[in-house]
């Protein structure tokens, strides 16, 4: 479906690119030995090359490199075998080099796809337009003293993937579940956690508006939006910003813009004139970063299978909807409790419990899948039950009430509460015979033509035994009992 | 007793190995000779203690047969060189104070090899200079003097290393040579001087000025002197990703004497406009003598040449301009400011005193050729014509083995001239330049006198990692040379 922002002279499409820094798994820094995990003391995982020592150089870790070469390959991307570290010249006190070591004209990885799956069910292409690894900077704290800012260089070094989308994203839903499917994407791969709130995973939005089939509007970037609920917001505001300027007879400027949520507003940051010119040019202290299709093949006999794989495979394996496929691929712990569930059973029976039940109940409790009181082994079994007619549906809904609170195995709730579904049909005779001795009235109504009292029938019957009665089995000897 | 300080290092390293003298006889001899020359200000930091303590250790290592490939021998190191728990200047009052945490893979290399430090050599301020008169700790004095006993510059920006080695108060040193910092003032102070090949010595803990160009190389009296250094200071360095994976092999070995049948080019762009007759002359004999030890003479032809200059003045800024951002008063080195200034303010500041004019001139020409709508005109444009001039020595090198031209277009000149003219001064690397930009090794060996009784040398180019050509045919340029003259003071 199109979104379209109505302005005061006519409707407006958004057009949206975005450009995420993915913080890059790996045990060192991408030049240096320093270690590269989140959360220690300030200035503890700093090294000479990351404090920019006089004489120090750097060293490209290949571990970052086949990192890099890995989320390209699970971007459907191309991988330039030769690529070049550019140096990015800005003076910031959290950039002790004077530079980042970016890569410039000649990235990693090339042009690649992702495939959103939208909430409707329905999927959208979106164009990568490359991949590239760069030095992440150091952290500045202002906050800690009232006349200095305080620098940590911990951060200093780390290997960054900068990955650009092409401008192919049309609304904020689609923003969002791009963001979602990357994510999903890098964590698959084991390439980047994708925490955003942790920073590790950082979006810059270029967001710009025009009439429907028209040329590119002029863009603004919006920085540093740390969370996918944020950058939805943050181009709406900035698409609606931008709709009420060119209305208003005003031109947008290209420039970098700030997001407040709070105020849910977007402010210019710096214009296109005060912009860095960043002297970009290859880093002399570091040859073209080259590797053969070895590397690469090396590098994807390690590849997982990604979400739209197994999407794919869901839906033609376990004959699920474009839909429920695509929520159970979204993470890969889900996608496994899953499969774990479904093995040998009804693959759609068990999506639905999974998903409105398991993940309903989850839901409420504020966890996540892998910290679910019910293991996929309990809830296979429990729709074992059901499948095998020991329990009825409606008996295994209170079953699985029991097992979120408690853990516990199914088998043994529905022995030591006594919930075995009666079969008898002697039992369930002498519990429709009651009813039907208890309500003539009734009967004779349905005997008359309102088949619609059956159902009451049947209710009656389940209430007598305490649901346990299969329902089939009821139904079918009620409708042999009155109708004769 | 000889006098210990007019021995090549080959020589002092055989007087040791036959016990005729310890390091620490040796070493304090150097010491001494440091303090008769103080006034050539060839030192930024003398390191006399340290000295001796290393030259009892390395007697003491000798005595158990442990003996490295230098041995005892006392020599300098530039100032460019980070040294662990020695202040580390770069010639510059931005670096003042700086004692770094680490030793560079070079000084580890000669100190595992038995090398003993006397101190820290002066040269120009982050070896920007071909004078060694933009060092913010003063200008080294040539020990050579005109006839009249006027004071010259030693050359640069190796200038505090060759002076220290011509007057005798270092057996050799370590030099860095970016577009001819090492052969020029070798040339200048009648001593030999070997940039080695771009990838023969590791660039780790040399403070960079241009990394594509910088290379540190060896400063000796003589060409064995400087086979058997290079040998101590070069090998692959996992630590520099520009360091090449190559063998070092026994450069000494390569002095075998025999020319016999090689080919030795003369690149005929390099008889440039104005050149003085006496370096015409310079060169003509230096042909006329490995055209008698057997070798075949022949022109070649590197039509680039005369573009060298303006690309390495493109090349070097830019990357000094980048290189030198990290001098910013923040972590180490000296910080300008006061109460109130902003981030901006305390850059501005420490870098506009910390850095002198000339490394400021730089950095500026730097800054502009990397910028937007100018990058294509220059820098780009440069590392294209440095390409053109690579092919050139690589179509060269398809018929020679060696390149043989003069080292610099004059012999040393008065402190103080030139000083007004950076483009003049600049003119002092046009013979040195295009090995630089190539990557090529080049050899700077003393074989004559100016008309002014000054020393003046001539310089081999060769193919890459071939240094082992470069310094046999240097080796025989010279013996048929035999130059033995020395500077005011040396004589005899």
């Amino acid at each position: 479906m199109t979104y379209i922002l109505e302005g005061s002279t006519g409707p407006w499409e958004i057009v949206v690119g975005l450009e995420v820094h993915c913080q890059v798994i790996s045990k060192s820094k991408l030049f240096s030995g320093a270690s590269a995990s989140f959360g220690s003391d300030p200035n503890t995982n700093v090294s000479l090359v990351d404090a920019a020592m006089p004489g120090m150089l750097p060293v490209i870790n290949a571990e970052c490199v086949r990192q890099a070469v890995k989320t390209g390959l699970g971007l459907k991307a191309k991988i330039n075998k030769e690529s070049v570290f550019s140096r990015k010249n800005y003076f910031y006190a959290d950039l002790p080099q004077g530079y980042q070591i970016s890569q410039f004209d000649k990235p990693i990885v090339g042009e690649g796809t992702i495939i959103l799956d939208m909430p409707d069910g329905s999927t959208k292409a979106v164009g990568i337009e490359r991949l590239h690894l760069e030095q992440d900077a150091g952290k500045s704290m202002h906050d800690q003293d009232p006349k200095y800012s305080h620098i940590d260089l911990n951060r200093s070094g780390v290997a960054l993937m900068e990955i650009v989308s092409k401008p192919d994203i049309r609304s904020p839903e689609e923003a969002g579940a791009y963001l979602t499917k990357l994510r999903a994407i890098v964590r698959y791969l084991g390439t980047c956690d994708g925490n955003m709130n942790e920073g590790s995973m950082r979006c810059d939005a270029n967001v710009s508006v025009r009439k429907p089939g028209a040329e590119f509007g002029t863009r603004c970037e919006i920085k540093n939006v740390n969370s996918i609920r944020f950058v939805m917001q943050a181009i709406e505001i900035e698409a609606m910003r931008q709709i009420e300027v060119i209305e208003g007879g005003g031109e947008i400027l290209q420039e970098t813009r700030l997001f407040d949520p709070k105020l849910g507003e977007t402010r210019s940051m710096r214009s296109k004139e005060m912009a860095h010119d960043y002297r970009y040019f290859p880093d002399p202290d570091l040859l073209p970063l080259v590797f053969d299709d070895a590397f690469i093949a090396e590098i994807e006999k390690t590849l997982p299978e990604l979400p739209d794989e197994k999407k794919a495979r869901f839906m033609r394996e376990y004959g699920l909807s474009a839909y429920d496929a695509g929520v159970l691929v979204a993470e890969q712990e889900k996608a496994e409790y899953y499969e774990k569930v479904a093995k040998g059973r009804d693959g759609k029976m068990a999506a639905n419990w999974v998903i409105t039940n398991l993940f309903g109940a989850l839901n409420k409790l504020g966890v996540d899948v892998s910290e679910s009181p019910v293991s996929a082994e309990n809830l296979g079994k429990l729709i074992g039950l059901i499948g095998d007619d020991t329990i009825s549906g409606r008996i295994a809904k209170d079953v699985f009430e029991i097992m979120i609170e408690t853990g516990d195995d199914p088998e043994k709730i529905v022995e030591e509460k006594g919930l075995k579904q009666i079969t008898d049909t002697g039992a369930i005779e002498a519990a429709i015979d009651e009813v039907i001795a208890a309500n003539p009235d009734k009967v004779e109504e349905i005997r008359g033509g309102k088949d619609r009292m059956l159902g009451w029938f049947v209710g009656q019957v389940m209430k007598s035994t305490g649901g346990k009665a299969n329902p089939g089995m009821v139904n079918k000897m009620l409708r042999d009992k009155i109708m004769g | 007793m000889t006098d210990l300080t007019k021995l090549t290092l080959a020589d002092a390293r055989d007087g040791l190995a036959k016990g005729d003298f310890t390091s620490v006889e040796l070493t304090e001899a150097h010491i001494k000779s440091m303090d008769a020359h103080r006034n050539l200000n060839a030192y930024i930091t003398e390191t006399p203690e340290k000295a001796v303590e290393m030259a009892k250790a390395s007697d003491a290592k000798r005595a158990k047969g442990d003996a490295g490939k230098m041995e005892g021998l006392p020599i300098a190191i530039k100032d460019l060189f980070c040294t662990e728990g020695v202040q580390t200047t770069a010639a510059s009052h931005i670096l003042e104070g700086f004692k770094p945490e680490y030793e560079s893979t070079v000084t580890t290399n000669l100190f595992n090899n038995g090398a003993v430090m006397l101190g820290k050599a002066n040269l120009d301020e982050f070896a920007m200079g071909s004078s060694n008169t933009s060092s913010y700790y003063g200008n080294v004095i040539n020990p050579w003097k005109t006839a009249d006993g006027k004071d010259l510059v030693p050359g640069g920006s190796s200038g505090g290393s060759a002076a220290a080695v011509a007057a005798g108060m270092a057996l050799a040193a370590t030099g860095t040579d970016t577009g001819g910092s090492i052969r020029q003032p070798a040339s200048y102070c009648g001593i030999v001087g070997l940039k080695p090949t771009y990838g023969r010595c590791s660039r780790w803990g040399i403070v960079a000025f241009a990394s594509s160009l910088d290379q540190a190389g060896p400063m000796t009296k003589t060409v064995r002197d400087a086979a058997i250094m290079l040998g101590a200071m070069a090998g692959h360095d996992a630590k520099d990703s520009t360091s090449a994976p190559v063998a070092v092999p026994d450069f000494e070995a390569a002095l075998t004497g025999d020319i016999r049948g090689m080919k030795i080019g003369i690149p005929k762009e390099y008889r440039v406009d104005g050149m003085p007759e006496e370096i015409n002359k310079l060169w003509e004999n230096g042909i006329a003598m490995l055209r008698d030890a057997g070798a075949e003479v022949v022109d070649v032809s590197l039509p680039h040449t005369k573009y060298a200059l303006g690309t390495y003045y493109i090349v070097a800024p830019a990357e000094a301009s980048s290189n030198l951002a990290r001098y910013d008063g923040l972590r180490y080195g000296q910080r300008v400011m006061e109460d109130g200034d902003s981030l901006d303010d305390m850059y501005m500041k420490s870098r506009a005193a910390g850095f002198g004019k000339e490394v400021q001139r730089r950095i500026m020409i730097g800054t502009y050729v990397l910028s937007a709508g100018y990058y294509d005109a220059y820098y780009n444009k440069a590392l294209k014509v440095r390409r053109r001039i690579y092919q050139d020595f690589e179509n060269a090198f398809g018929t020679v083995d060696a390149i043989l031209t003069p080292t610099a277009p004059s012999a040393a000149f008065a402190i103080g001239e030139n000083e007004d003219d950076p483009v003049k001064m600049y003119l002092n690397d046009v013979f040195t330049v295009p090995a630089s930009l190539a990557g090529l090794p080049g050899l700077s060996v003393p074989t004559g006198l100016s008309s002014g009784g000054l020393p003046l040398g001539l310089q081999l180019i060769g193919k890459p990692f071939d240094e082992e050509t470069v310094l046999r045919v240097g080796g025989v340029l010279e013996n048929a040379a035999a130059f033995n003259a020395k500077p005011f003071g040396q004589e005899g």
